[in-house]
């Protein structure tokens, strides 16, 4: 594959990729590293899917069957750290990596070097957090929210390799963010202004600053919990003198931008995808970049709505419930231009596009369960019941998950130069598509009906729906195994892509070959030559 | 014949989706109407905004779904060109700012009146405890004052399916929670060790139950009946075995069982103040000991180290007094040696310490009821 490559690009000729597992681990290659971040994701996706798997197993039936509570918990907990540490955020990295300096004309990643740093950080952490689960004790159980007094007083001795990986976690994402901004900033082809880039490098550029004010607020409240288990501090005990109500206010001060951080480069793979297919321009795309912008400032000012409950003042209530209402506006707009661009397009429906339409389909519907959800005096009913469940799954499952889906079919005939295989990318559509949604629909009904979250058994009133769920979540985590198959098919061969690979394709990813060359616009591209950069 | 085509689909569609409606029984698959005022303002709130979620997604998802069934290149259509739209795009900010603060007001008139715990005609504290629920119906004269614990009683045998599972299989508690209806209750809401939250759903009541702060809601129920709800905050490997379950009844059939319950804590107030003697400790103890301590310690006092430790002829069983009294009322932090202060009275802690000092060959001194209840009182 890369002799083709050099015979076309006789410029990279001495500069290709050094040979056998060297080339990994040294490598400081915007491409390699964007392929190291996403084969990681996928593996965690994997382990987090297989814990997922074990709960749902588990809740099958009512009765404890499998697995006992303790171990139950360690499972939750697992589940949700390695799927927005290791799966989701590392997922956005990798597709950050291979595509802001395509996608801007820029040769690499203004940092390479730090950049090989960030990743190879992360194989490291998750090792470490992994193994908790075989240290005595087990593993972190309670919970990825990991509340104080619980996880201080009580958490396994474990916790400690626990914070330290969040540590690890945190310098790799916060680095990351670094090598975003500044090669947004300053490695634009000349002439392409902030308003003329594709919404992927907006929402990215968002997400950085997102992630370089709230990852190190997530390292302090873990080093006070580390005070507080080792070094005989009180921050979060009220026994001596501390205040348990602290740790949420700086966890959620870190945990709702988290959640931005996790849907914002989504956004920006969905306003990729539809307008290609649609043949048609992104509708709004100014409105797209102030509605981001407006999001990730929300998100800031909204964290005690994860909070009604922990006995706040009414006008700290009243003020939560009407800042979070306020989001729905600038979600509502992207929702409004995405559907505004499908309208009277010129649409096909090959793999990204179908997972892109589900995105904004499944998402809605996460984003209306989140208004329900927004409302407090509702909220004490919904809330840490399963209905919060299938609302965050939905924004982060069809959502985020989707969403990196849709774009890994979307550019891989640019990464590997071979068109996937479209009947099988479709049927791994289905299979999800129908998969989630016998998984995490029925959770609306149990929460609402009143089944609270991280139990690991139920009341007879329950049962029939968990089981349809747990049906669902086998047939989805299995139908991920289709999605390994088919990419693995794609690298290794098939019909050739061409350059612009679909017709409706626009960006400077798509003026370069397929699959892309080791090194790119080593030499900036004229945009002149491009009618549109952006969609 | 594709737009006979397409009339096919949106009727089928819409079929689905009515039928859909037709058949579901929403009692299992809706959040509970319950049984006071506020919970069916809450459950208003909730079905105002179900319907204003189903309108928008119609409209958005039926756009969606008209656009890919009718702007297909299949059919030869040819992409329009534009691409922003001032007007419309004020327009969809506009109008979702507008029902939204449509939405706030009734929000907040509910939630305001939640938070008015002024004008209560009587307290009950509720204390979370892992995994169980305290209950005390405070009273200014402490000899009238009921504390009770509330724990789960479905058996092992039915969550490890080896027995069938009862109606109200997890949902089953020794001692309810027993309140007045048509009376204006003020709950107080704490912890002991990590963080719960206490829910009846029917009550729409749901508050943390934190270490260090006192919360309060209120509630007045109309109706007579059981109401059952759960810990809803994760608090340990047991936090799915933490029922909550209130009966609310009759007025005077509240007076009559909180008489009864008086008369019962007298007796206790009674039997603590007397003094006891060695034999009549023993014999409590042993019950004791064998209720709430056997199951680790074993009944021949000898444990399973190292997680449960012998009491026989060593430790604090036969140490200085205080560190054994110390240990029983207060438990050790870190291990599975839990506070037994607030799950057993005063006679009985005193009676379990000495069986312990005195049995399995142990030769140590013993304590009165009323040194115990001297102490709890100063904690």
């Amino acid at each position: 594959m890369s002799a083709v490559i050099e015979e076309h690009h006789h410029d990279d000729h001495h500069h290709g990729p050094a040979k056998g597992i060297m080339r990994w681990v040294f490598t400081t290659n915007h491409k390699d590293i964007g392929t190291l971040y996403l084969w990681f994701s996928f593996a965690m996706f994997l382990l987090g899917g297989s814990f997922a798997l074990v709960i749902r197993a588990e809740l099958f039936q009512p009765g404890l069957q499998i697995v006992e509570p303790e171990f139950f918990n360690q499972m939750t907990t697992m589940h949700g750290l390695i799927m927005v540490f290791g799966a989701v955020m590392p997922a956005f990295v990798g597709l950050a990596n291979w595509l802001v300096p395509m996608m801007i004309g820029a040769p690499d990643m203004a940092l390479p070097r730090m950049n090989n740093y960030s990743f190879w950080i992360l194989p490291f952490a998750f090792t470490m957090l992994a193994s908790t689960l075989l240290m005595e004790g087990g593993g972190p159980n309670f919970g990825w929210t990991f509340y104080a007094p619980l996880s201080t007083e009580q958490g396994p001795p474990s916790t400690t390799f626990f914070i330290f990986a969040v540590h690890l976690m945190g310098i790799s994402s916060i680095m990351g963010s670094i090598n975003v901004i500044v090669t947004i900033l300053n490695l634009r082809a000349p002439g392409l202004t902030l308003m003329q880039m594709p919404l992927f490098v907006w929402t990215w550029l968002i997400t950085a600053f997102l992630l370089i004010a709230v990852m190190p607020v997530l390292a302090g409240v873990v080093t006070m919990m580390l005070m507080d288990i080792h070094f005989g501090t009180a921050f979060f005990n009220a026994g001596g003198g501390g205040d348990p109500v602290l740790f949420q206010h700086v966890f959620w001060f870190f945990g709702h931008p988290e959640v931005y951080i996790m849907i914002l480069p989504a956004f920006g793979v969905v306003s990729a995808i539809i307008p290609t297919f649609a043949r048609k321009r992104l509708f709004g795309y100014a409105s797209m970049v102030y509605a981001t912008s407006s999001i990730a400032f929300l998100s800031f000012i909204v964290w005690a709505h994860h909070m009604f409950t922990v006995g706040m003042p009414l006008a700290g209530e009243l003020y939560f419930m009407y800042a979070t209402m306020l989001i729905a506006i600038p979600t509502g707009v992207k929702v409004f231009n995405w559907v505004a661009t499908m309208w009277q397009g010129a649409m096909t429906f090959e793999t990204p596009m179908l997972f892109a339409i589900a995105f904004v389909i499944l998402f809605t519907i996460g984003g209306l369960s989140g208004l329900m959800l927004a409302i407090g005096p509702a909220d004490f009913q919904y809330h840490d019941t399963y209905f919060v469940v299938a609302h965050f799954h939905y924004v982060l499952v069809p959502g985020s998950v989707f969403s990196i889906m849709a774009a890994v079919y979307y550019w891989l005939p640019k990464w590997t130069g071979n068109m996937y295989d479209e009947a099988l990318g479709k049927l791994h559509f289905w299979l999800s598509f129908v998969g989630i949604n016998v998984l995490f629909f029925p959770q609306h009904f149990v929460g609402l009906a009143g089944m609270p979250r991280r139990v690991p058994d139920y009341n007879l009133q329950f049962a029939d729906y968990n089981m349809v769920s747990s049906v669902g979540a086998f047939l989805f985590g299995f139908s991920q195994l289709l999605f390994l198959f088919i990419v693995i098919k794609c690298v290794r061969g098939g019909v050739k892509a061409t350059d612009q690979v679909w017709e409706g394709a626009h960006g400077l990813e798509w003026t370069i070959p397929s699959p892309a060359p080791y090194h790119t616009f080593t030499t900036p591209p004229d945009l002149k030559d491009i009618s549109e950069a952006h969609g | 014949m594709d737009k006979a085509k397409r009339c096919k689909w949106l009727i089928a569609l819409s079929l689905l989706m009515s039928s859909s409606l037709a058949f579901a029984d929403w009692s299992a698959l809706n959040m509970r109407q319950g049984v006071t005022e506020i919970s069916q303002e809450v459950y208003g709130l909730h079905m105002i905004m179900f319907w204003v979620c189903v309108v928008i997604g119609v409209l958005v998802f039926g756009t969606m779904i008209i656009s890919m069934l009718m702007h297909r290149k299949s059919l030869g259509v040819k992409p329009a060109t534009f691409h922003d739209n001032t007007t419309i795009e004020i327009a969809w900010t506009i109008v979702p700012i507008i029902i939204l603060v449509v939405l706030a007001i009734p929000a907040t008139t509910t939630l305001t009146k939640m938070y008015d715990t002024g004008d209560t005609e009587m307290d009950i504290e509720v204390r979370g405890l892992q995994w169980k629920w305290q209950y005390t119906y405070l009273n200014d004269d402490p000899s009238k004052e009921i504390s009770f614990i509330s724990s789960m009683i479905t058996p092992q045998e039915e969550i490890y399916n080896r027995a069938p599972k009862r109606e109200n299989y997890l949902l089953d508690v020794d001692n309810e929670l027993v309140i007045p209806i048509d009376t204006r209750i003020r709950f107080l809401i704490t912890s002991g060790d990590v963080i719960h939250s206490w829910w009846v759903p029917d009550f729409a009541l749901k508050k943390d139950a934190i270490p260090g702060f006192i919360h309060e809601l209120w509630t007045i129920v109309d109706t007579p009946g059981t109401y059952r709800g759960k810990c809803t905050e994760l608090c340990g490997p047991y936090h799915g075995f933490m029922p909550v379950v209130v009966r609310a009844v009759e007025k005077d059939e509240y007076a009559a069982w909180l008489l009864e319950q008086q008369a019962e804590a007298e007796k206790v107030f009674e039997i603590v103040g007397k003094q006891w003697s060695e034999e009549e400790l023993m014999v409590e103890g042993e019950e004791v000991y064998l209720r709430a301590c056997a199951s680790c310690h074993q009944v021949n006092g000898r444990g399973l180290p190292p997680a449960f430790p012998s009491l026989v002829g060593q430790g604090l069983a036969v140490g200085p007094i205080e560190d054994h009294i110390d240990i029983v009322l207060n438990g050790k932090p870190g291990s599975a040696m839990q506070s037994f202060s607030k799950q057993l009275n005063a006679a009985e802690i005193a009676a379990v310490i000495t069986y312990e000092r005195k049995s399995w060959g142990n030769q140590a001194e013993s304590v009165q009821p009323k040194e115990i209840f001297e102490m709890l009182e100063a904690q």
